[in-house]
């Protein structure tokens, strides 16, 4: 197997797009990534579109070979792939084993999403269409519900608290102001959300203990990445990123039939596999974009991935052990949090993020400092998918 | 040509006494303190100026309710409607929302239209729930009715208080009244109603002294949400 690293990333701002097809936002992403990779006369041998939704909310089916020809890619091959809100990091696990086998070359890998073009109430029914059929989607369960439910047992097994929550939620939204794809540009403050007798009506429950801006937006959104066997990345402009290891696994579809539903055995098995393969450990890893749908899931896979034990995953979040600076900045582009989760996409847009620390090209507000190794955890269903993946700065 | 006064006297609808809406103070979700007063009429010359721009932003329906509210200020700016009252959100004395409406009777309040010019932090939802509190809680109403132009508009009006669907037409046209009782408003008046008073008299002096505003395009950015693009 060759070892593989991407080449180029780009990424559309996140948000409400009304002006844009999802055709449209695809391409947009790929080309950007296309033109950051520098292929020159070069042309990527396989497409691999992440996509949870098109046939659904715009009956549109096929999205790969459209975007492939929409792109003047022709005759490369195109898939679609669909694995829930873990979509994103499938298709870049694809790529990678279609890379690594030796039988492609050059690989793009785009994901994207246009949720925002129905109401807030179909977005979430489309979402809960991943729960089990028969067992919890016709008794009416939603993701945030869900995740209530588990926010509430983690919070009585290891003892989160709403505070912990809350730093979550205030750091990643400060972290969304200075990212200019985020979705949510706006820093909340602690009075209005939290202290405030006022926060009743700014931040309302939503799906007790969750408060609204314990949730992740609604969004619009596409990312991509071009990937290609590392002896060859060299030859290109930017400075390669290996990807160094990558886990996946799952587990039950349903949260009661586990035997401990606050642990996210998936989490944890995917992450290991990865720091395996990569030859890391979590101590390694300088930055970090977990799938915080929630902001319990920023925790509980801070404590998954091997980051802190069990039960200090919100305490170091609200020590700031956790934010730029501390000791592992974790979703320092502001996380699903603020800078959205237009599902198929948010797997690619980690990748990309961690791609932008990891050539050291943000901003110094946003860059952790010499970073040369990084995580992401793309969390399916709850938690029934889970793809990490470990990439290395290439000097 | 000078004002028929005799006639402007017929033309201009009789006014039912209301009492003002006391001013009071909310805490925002990023820290603002929003001042929430009742406008005059000499404020709708300065208002329509940031109502303007919202008459071209079809996103959420800005146009048609910006069109309407533009309509009902100057209706009441000219003495053409009954009984209307205006409030507006100001924060460090920018206009960042409004929401009026008027009496159809002493018993029965007409809600018009909330215009929330800040988007995301909820002003829309603490205007209208100022609106309810001042029919119900100073002008002393059995009822309110209300008629939702946007789907965000119906989910946080008909939905979270909830209110009661009617078959009362509402004088904006389109869909029946759905109705804000007292015992509905008391029942969601600790979910949905705050804000503290007194307003402290520096902050009443800055929203009362010049309604600031932002610039048109800075405007149709917040409520489009373009930044970035």
């Amino acid at each position: 197997m060759r070892d593989v690293a991407i080449i180029g990333a780009g990424m559309i701002p996140f948000g409400r797009r009304d002006e844009d097809t999802l055709m449209e936002m695809l391409a947009y992403a790929s080309l950007k990534a296309l033109d950051d990779a520098g292929l020159g006369d070069k042309t990527v041998d396989a497409v691999y579109v992440a996509n949870m939704g098109g046939g659904m909310l715009q009956h549109q089916s096929a999205i790969a070979s459209s975007l492939v020809d929409r792109l003047s890619l022709l005759p490369a091959a195109a898939e679609t792939i669909e694995n829930g809100p873990a979509s994103g990091a499938s298709a870049i696990k694809n790529g990678l084993l279609a890379v690594a086998s030796g039988y492609y070359d050059y690989v793009l890998v785009v994901g994207g999403e246009k949720m925002r073009e129905v109401t807030g109430w179909r977005a979430t029914d489309f979402v809960a269409t991943m729960t089990h059929p028969q067992a919890e989607y016709p008794y009416g369960i939603t993701l945030p519900g869900m995740a209530g439910m588990f926010t509430r047992l983690y919070m009585e097994k290891h003892g989160v608290t709403r505070e912990q929550l809350l730093a979550v939620s205030l750091k990643n939204q400060e972290m969304g102001t200075l990212n200019p794809y985020a979705h949510v540009e706006m820093a909340l403050d602690r009075g209005g959300i939290f202290d405030s007798p006022h926060s009743v009506v700014n931040n309302p429950v939503s799906a007790d203990p969750l408060h609204l801006y314990d949730l992740c937006p609604v969004s619009d959104g596409a990312a991509a990445i071009v990937i290609c066997p590392l002896e060859m990345a060299k030859k290109h402009n930017k400075t390669p990123i290996h990807i160094a290891g990558f886990g996946q696994a799952t587990d039950t579809q349903t949260l009661q039939e586990r035997e401990d539903p606050t642990d996210l055995k998936a989490v944890s098995l995917a992450a290991q596999k990865a720091f395996e393969m990569a030859k890391l450990k979590p101590s390694d890893i300088h930055v970090a974009e977990l799938h915080d749908a929630f902001t319990i899931l920023e925790i509980a896979e801070s404590e998954h991935v091997g980051f802190f034990k069990k039960g200090e995953g919100g305490k170091a979040a609200a020590a700031g052990k956790t934010r730029l600076g501390g000791q592992i900045p974790i979703n320092v582009s502001g996380g699903l949090k603020a800078r959205g989760h237009p599902v198929g996409a948010t797997g690619v847009a980690q990748m990309v993020d961690i791609v932008w620390q990891l050539r050291h090209e943000l901003p110094k507000n946003r860059q952790v400092k010499n970073a040369q190794n990084g995580l992401t955890v793309n969390f399916g269903g709850f938690g029934n998918n889970v793809l990490a993946f470990v990439l290395k700065r290439v000097e | 040509m000078a004002m028929d006064m005799e006639l402007e006297m017929v033309l201009r609808p009789p006014q039912l006494p209301m009492p003002p809406y006391p001013p009071k103070m909310v805490t925002l979700a990023n820290g603002k303190v929003m001042v929430i007063r009742q406008a005059v009429r000499e404020d709708v010359p300065a208002i329509l100026k940031s109502v303007h721009p919202c008459l071209f932003i079809e996103r959420d329906y800005y146009d048609v309710v910006s069109a309407r509210v533009y309509g009902e200020l100057l209706a009441w700016y000219r003495y053409r409607v009954k009984s209307e009252y205006c409030l507006l959100g100001q924060v460090d004395g920018y206009l960042v929302g409004l929401v009026n409406g008027r009496l159809e009777n002493e018993k029965v309040g007409m809600s018009y239209h909330t215009l929330a010019i800040d988007r995301g932090l909820r002003i829309g939802s603490h205007l209208f729930a100022a609106k309810m509190e001042y029919h119900m809680e100073y002008l002393n109403q059995d009822q309110v009715l209300v008629v939702a132009e946007s789907p965000i508009g119906f989910r946080r009006w008909m939905v979270e208080y909830p209110l009661i669907e009617t078959r009362i037409p509402h004088e904006l046209g389109g869909g029946d009244s759905w109705v804000l009782t007292r015992e509905t408003y008391f029942n969601a008046k600790p979910r949905l109603v705050v804000g503290d008073r007194p307003v402290p008299q520096e902050l009443m002096d800055e929203a009362m002294l010049d309604i600031k505003f932002a610039d048109d395009d800075t405007i149709r950015e917040r409520i489009a949400g373009l930044k970035g693009r």
